[in-house]
């Protein structure tokens, strides 16, 4: 067994992305990710690799739509506020076919919003950021060694799918530190990248990369391919959790940080004798939407756990296809539901109430 | 701990504000004017102010940022900072920012600190932590530490732990990492630090033992039992 290190989630973050073959970072500071900023400012002239801090969020993320036209594995972080600022740049990559990582550690919001843990950039994450018809993979680590381990799948997922990977993490994963086994981590060898803008070498025709279509006809073309590509890998790569979800009469659903607090919660339901289960997507694009079918066949209800308003909870109404009520139990702008909050809520379900 | 002021510095993540917290709780048991100063320009969050209660009962005074622990992620130093050189009757433990960095904010109190001379500079090491994984990277840290501060360290506390899963045996095996340490920076091993509930196992193992209990942190929101 390989010896482990105590990282936080951004540092982690950082190492599985150099691991993975990532050598150009860019981005800007903002809390609770600039840690990920400063461990590859630290590490990356040490490897040859590339570290800029560019002079805004859009900037970074339109050298990340350079080195990716390049066929280079390349990622950028933020945190909400800076995410939003990265849109333009999300859907022009959404629009070019090109792979990348983007990471958002979420911080309470609306606007500047504060810096404690969030997940109110759901939507934003699940529904594409920017504009036009698009979407990201979505990934929503529950610890530190996930947050490596993600960080890995991210960067192959969008080079297979040539299309861009979202970490989902909120403050809490990004700050907490864990012990994390690194040497575990398995790299399968990038794709060929046949369209990358390398040099013809006066060999091929040059290629292009671009998000611009003169013809309507052209574009549309261009929406269906990519929208069948996504049904490929809405039906493959559907990721999710499940605990004690056998004999479950209630489901809880949850990811990242609600998924811990709501795994305490189930535990202590469970000494009461109150069968409540875990569902935890791990993707959230696409949404594991078949193990919510599932569940919907046996149990009586769903509760959604989140940091926000409610927003996972219109994704698990829709997979559980309105057969059983879903409830919601949040906190928000930064606060954390408690094991006490979350155990309240199946208690009250238990009894029938929503 | 026979100097009127510690001073806690080292990489990034290393412990020291856990350390700062329960230096200045026994350096309490022997000291009637003992204050915690709170330097970090770094890290918005685990701060000494999430101990803020324990240092009241205690009666322990906290020298901190009014925006420590709020939304408001603003790299301030406390309004009461220069209580650290001015007020010679106070003991003090001073928790310093991680890194360089961090230590760049130590280098306004530098002049009087080095003056007064009636200080102590611990350099808080953790093998497990990635960037400081043998003893030439953690002598590197302690060199741009000691350029960004200009102030020289003085003694080594060992706080190698891999968090929740460290064990009595996590401690021992980073003993030569310590010696090593010391070799390499000339720096003797003050403390080697545990979690108390590991030290009945290390008790007589381990020279200069130091236990520690673990400040209240975010963690302590979702963690069961059988983690």
């Amino acid at each position: 067994m390989s010896e482990k290190v105590l990282m936080k989630g951004n540092e982690a973050i950082a190492e599985a992305a150099i691991i993975a073959g990532c050598r150009h970072y860019f981005g800007y500071p903002i809390t609770p990710q600039t840690e990920i900023a400063a461990y590859m400012a630290k590490k990356m002239p040490k490897i040859g690799g590339t570290f800029l801090q560019a002079e805004s969020e859009i900037a970074a993320i339109n050298m990340v739509y350079g080195v990716s036209s390049a066929g280079l594995r390349v990622m950028t972080s933020s945190s909400s506020p800076g995410v939003s600022l990265k849109g333009e740049g999300l859907s022009y990559l959404a629009g070019a076919d090109l792979p990348a990582l983007i990471v958002n550690v979420q911080r309470g919001g609306p606007g500047l919003g504060g810096i404690q843990p969030s997940q109110s950039d759901y939507f934003q994450a699940t529904r594409g950021g920017g504009h036009g018809d698009y979407h990201m993979i979505v990934l929503a680590p529950a610890s530190v060694q996930e947050m490596a381990e993600l960080t890995v799948k991210g960067f192959e997922l969008a080079d297979t799918y040539r299309m861009t990977s979202m970490i989902l993490a909120d403050g809490t994963m990004g700050q907490m530190m864990e012990p994390v086994a690194l040497d575990d981590l398995r790299v399968n060898p990038m794709p060929a990248k046949p369209w990358a803008t390398t040099g013809t070498g006066m060999k091929r025709p040059h290629n292009i990369v671009n998000s611009l279509f003169l013809q309507p006809e052209e574009l549309e073309k261009f929406n269906f391919e990519r929208y069948e590509r996504y049904a490929r890998i809405e039906e493959t790569e559907a990721l999710a959790e499940e605990y004690l979800m056998d004999d479950a009469e209630i489901a809880v659903a949850a990811f990242g940080i609600a998924a811990r607090v709501s795994k305490n919660a189930i535990d202590e339901a469970r000494k009461m004798g109150i069968k409540v289960g875990l569902i935890r997507p791990i993707t959230l694009w696409p949404f594991p939407k078949a193990v919510f079918r599932k569940a919907a066949d046996h149990v009586k209800s769903m509760i959604s756990v989140e940091l926000s308003m409610g927003q996972m909870i219109e994704d698990v109404r829709l997979a559980a296809e309105c057969r059983v009520p879903v409830s919601l139990c949040n906190r928000a702008g930064g606060m954390i539901p408690s094991p006490d909050q979350v155990l309240a809520a199946i208690v009250s379900a238990a009894k029938g109430g929503h | 701990m026979t100097r009127r002021v510690t001073l806690l510095s080292g990489h990034y993540g290393s412990g020291k504000t856990n350390i700062a917290v329960n230096l200045a709780l026994r350096l309490r048991e022997t000291c009637d004017r003992v204050a915690v100063a709170d330097l970090d320009i770094v890290n918005p969050y685990f701060r000494t102010k999430d101990s803020d209660a324990d240092f009241a009962h205690a009666g322990i005074r906290l020298i901190s940022s009014a925006f420590a622990n709020s939304n408001l992620d603003l790299p301030a130093m406390p309004q009461d900072l220069y209580a650290v050189t001015d007020d010679r009757s106070l003991h003090v433990i001073v928790d310093v920012g991680g890194d360089d960095r961090g230590a760049l904010a130590l280098g306004r109190l530098a002049p009087a600190l080095l003056a007064e001379n009636d200080y102590e500079m611990l350099f808080v090491i953790n093998r497990f932590r990635p960037l400081t994984r043998d003893a030439v990277s953690t002598a590197e840290v302690k060199n741009e530490i000691e350029a960004a501060c200009g102030i020289p360290f003085t003694g080594i506390v060992n706080n190698s732990n891999l968090g929740a899963e460290t064990t009595a045996e996590t401690v021992l095996s980073s003993l030569s990492y310590g010696e090593e340490v010391a070799a390499l920076t000339g720096l003797p091993v003050v403390f080697t630090s545990a979690e108390t509930s590991l030290c009945e196992a290390l008790w007589g193992k381990v020279p200069n033992l130091l236990p520690l209990h673990l400040q209240k942190k975010i963690t302590d929101r979702f963690r069961r039992d059988s983690e």
